[in-house]
């Protein structure tokens, strides 16, 4: 018959010797085994958008739609460029017709519905061309709010789309505040710009920037410290969209102005 | 022609890829899943809650309830457009995403619902297979059905008064579990739409809790005008088969019995409405009163584009007047009818201006989207997002519910 004072005694031995082996486990992020066994990701990929230097001639999109197999004539595209025109009197006219495609040849506003507003040249205060593209952001919420995880950030800092795994429900769709994501008019899955991802890892360049003449549109690696992007980046005024949204987007421009949405 | 492009016409600036995609399947899955919270909570305001009154309709509620729920997932496998892979989000789910919830609280307030309602009717299933079991002659119809019955008895034969004891206790204890789950299964619907941060009109807090109460609403409206029209196909059944067996009850007897359950549920419906109210307005107010960046452009659509449908028919039709429908005294069952239908109507205007109108402006802030529904089916993609979907998704319940009342009697007592 055990008494109390050695049952005691020898539970607080087991509780401790078994303690001691119980401590040599640690739960692993398989992440963090993956980062310990190469360095960090050698690359994150960042994207600048000159604005003064766009002329709006629609090159990039075209490239685009062609290189990434989007349907000429479907009218949704993975990048485009919109058109700001400010008159005197303060107010903003906007279009991008088919993603700014062919071009702003004439000199009417589209305001949907194929109804176009004509501006008189004397209006006008400022004009300028704003690029636009997927934003890559580093706290996407198009990842947050995919339900099957078929949309994801690779480590590089890319988000891709998982044609195979996506069920179409939107919902990335919804969630993302800049609009770049859409339904892909062939595979019926949701589609987005992604640096022309099969490219870039090949050591090229999105076909949007090998498609501008103006140099308006550059990709590069912000963890490289002598790429002119980064160096652009880190000691030039860049701005970003929306910044309220806390998205942190990785699409830089130059010279943004207050009416750009 | 890409998706969407079909029902938007867009105005001024809207982004390229911009187009209504949440359409009205979107609209009908958190009405539906509403109906089914609702509908569920008024069973419980009896089983948990003691409430007598409730007694004649919240088993009509609970098994309502049960012909609601599988409806509830329909109108998203027929939004998707791979439905096929729709059962990835209870497979793989992404933790991260509020879709992927759906799952995991659908599968228990499904299994709850299913395990209080084969507790109300064990003691109907014990009853019908032991007869069953005396017939003389079985045909392959009464073979078939004693085989259903015995199965539905789960082997648990005992009917002595303890154990039907056990069986209420049972009862409470799951429609007590149930009623948070059934909050839960509808406030986070409000919360898929609440916690998009891209979309100005969506993203509140009080989105889940505004989704409740309208939810509750709508399915406590919808349990008194079933309720309502299965009694008077009774009352004219009876009529006939009182020539018959005088000893069933008469029309008078079921009339008051109907209006006094019709009387103390509205009641119930007045005080979720209000509250609902409350909340809606609170939240506009507060949106008018901070005015950020996003309200400019909200003011037009509330107060503008959509000022008919939100003003007019979802405060005014659909709230205000079946508020005074109500209030007003010696409620009958005409007036009660008419006031269920409005609330109803007004539970899905609510649906449609949160979900249609928050895709009625663009994200640019700069431009409106119309949306055009789809009426006459002429492909599979305008039968799905058009109105003979949401007809389909609509009836659905009520064919269910005849099948369902075949097995799960919801007037038992008189048969």
């Amino acid at each position: 018959m055990i008494d109390r004072r050695t049952f005691c005694k020898k539970s607080m031995l087991l509780v401790g010797g078994l303690a001691l082996p119980l401590a040599a486990f640690e739960l692993f992020d398989p992440r963090k085994l993956l980062a310990d066994k190469s360095d960090p990701a050698k690359e994150r990929w960042v994207f600048l958008v000159d604005t003064e230097k766009c002329v709006g001639c629609g090159y990039c999109v075209h490239a685009c739609k062609v290189e990434n197999e989007i349907p000429y004539e479907a009218n949704v595209t993975r990048t485009w460029v919109e058109r700001y025109v400010v008159t005197k009197d303060g107010k903003s006219h906007i279009d991008s017709p088919k993603g700014g495609r062919d071009g702003f040849t004439a000199g009417r506003i589209e305001i949907g519905e194929g109804k176009h507003e004509e501006i008189r040249g004397e209006d006008v205060n400022k004009a300028f061309f704003v690029p636009k593209l997927c934003n890559q952001c580093e706290n996407p919420p198009c990842v947050q709010v995919c339900p099957v995880g078929a949309t994801y950030a690779t480590a590089d800092g890319v988000v891709l789309v998982d044609r195979k795994w996506c069920i179409g429900c939107g919902y990335c769709i919804m969630g993302c505040p800049y609009g770049v994501r859409f339904f892909h008019p062939v595979y019926h899955v949701a589609e987005k710009c992604n640096f022309c991802y099969h490219r870039i890892t090949k050591g090229m360049k999105t076909a949007c920037v090998d498609a501008c003449a103006f140099d308006a549109r550059r990709i590069g690696n912000i963890n490289d410290p002598a790429d002119p992007v980064t160096r652009i980046i880190v000691t030039e005024r860049v701005s970003i969209l929306k910044e309220e949204y806390g998205t942190k987007p990785q699409v830089y421009y130059l010279g943004l102005s207050k009416e750009v949405k | 022609m890409v998706h969407g492009e079909l029902w938007t016409v867009k105005e001024y600036f809207v982004y390229p890829n911009e187009y209504i995609y949440w359409t009205i399947q979107i609209v009908m899955y958190p009405f539906m899943t509403g109906l089914v919270a609702g509908a569920f909570v008024l069973s419980s305001l009896y089983h948990v809650f003691g409430v007598k009154q409730l007694k004649g309709i919240a088993r009509f509620s609970l098994v309502f309830s049960f012909a609601l729920l599988p409806v509830a997932m329909m109108p998203l496998l027929m939004h998707l457009l791979q439905p096929q892979r729709g059962i990835e989000v209870m497979m793989t789910p992404h933790f991260t995403s509020a879709i992927a919830a759906f799952g995991i609280v659908f599968t228990t307030y499904g299994m709850i619902v299913a395990s209080e309602l084969w507790f109300v009717y064990r003691q109907h299933f014990v009853e019908t297979a032991l007869e069953l079991r005396q017939a003389s002659e079985p045909t392959l119809a009464l073979r078939l059905r004693l085989l259903l019955f015995t199965a539905l008895t789960l082997g648990a034969w005992d009917v002595s008064e303890h154990a039907l004891e056990k069986d209420e206790r049972a009862v409470r204890v799951l429609a007590g579990a149930g009623i948070p789950v059934a909050c839960f299964l509808h406030g986070y619907a409000g919360f898929i739409f609440g916690s998009v941060k891209a979309n100005a009109l969506w993203m509140t807090p009080l989105m889940p809790v505004i989704f409740i109460c309208s939810a509750v609403v709508s399915g406590i409206a919808l349990c008194i005008i079933t309720y309502i029209v299965t009694m008077e196909l009774r009352k004219l059944l009876v009529a006939w088969r009182r020539k018959q067996e005088p000893g069933l009850p008469s029309t008078e007897e079921l009339k008051s019995a109907e209006i006094q359950v019709v009387t103390i549920t509205a009641r119930y419906l007045i005080m979720f409405l209000v509250f609902a109210i409350t909340l809606e307005l609170l939240d506009l107010v507060f949106r008018g009163y901070t005015a950020v960046k996003s309200w400019d452009i909200l003011r037009s659509v509330i107060y503008g584009k959509d000022f008919v449908s939100i003003f007019v028919i979802q405060y005014g039709l659909g709230n205000l007047v079946p508020f005074i429908l109500f209030l007003l005294p010696r409620l009958t069952i005409r007036r009660a009818v008419a006031g269920t239908l409005l609330v109803l109507l007004g539970v899905f205007m609510m649906r449609w201006n949160v979900v249609i109108g928050g895709q009625a402006f663009s994200s640019s802030f700069s431009g409106f989207m119309h949306y055009h529904l789809p009426i006459w089916p002429h492909s599979l993609e305008t039968f799905k997002e058009g109105f003979f979907g949401a007809l389909t998704v609509a009836v659905t319940p009520f064919v269910l519910f005849w099948f369902i009342n075949k097995v799960l009697p919801v007037f038992k007592e008189s048969h």
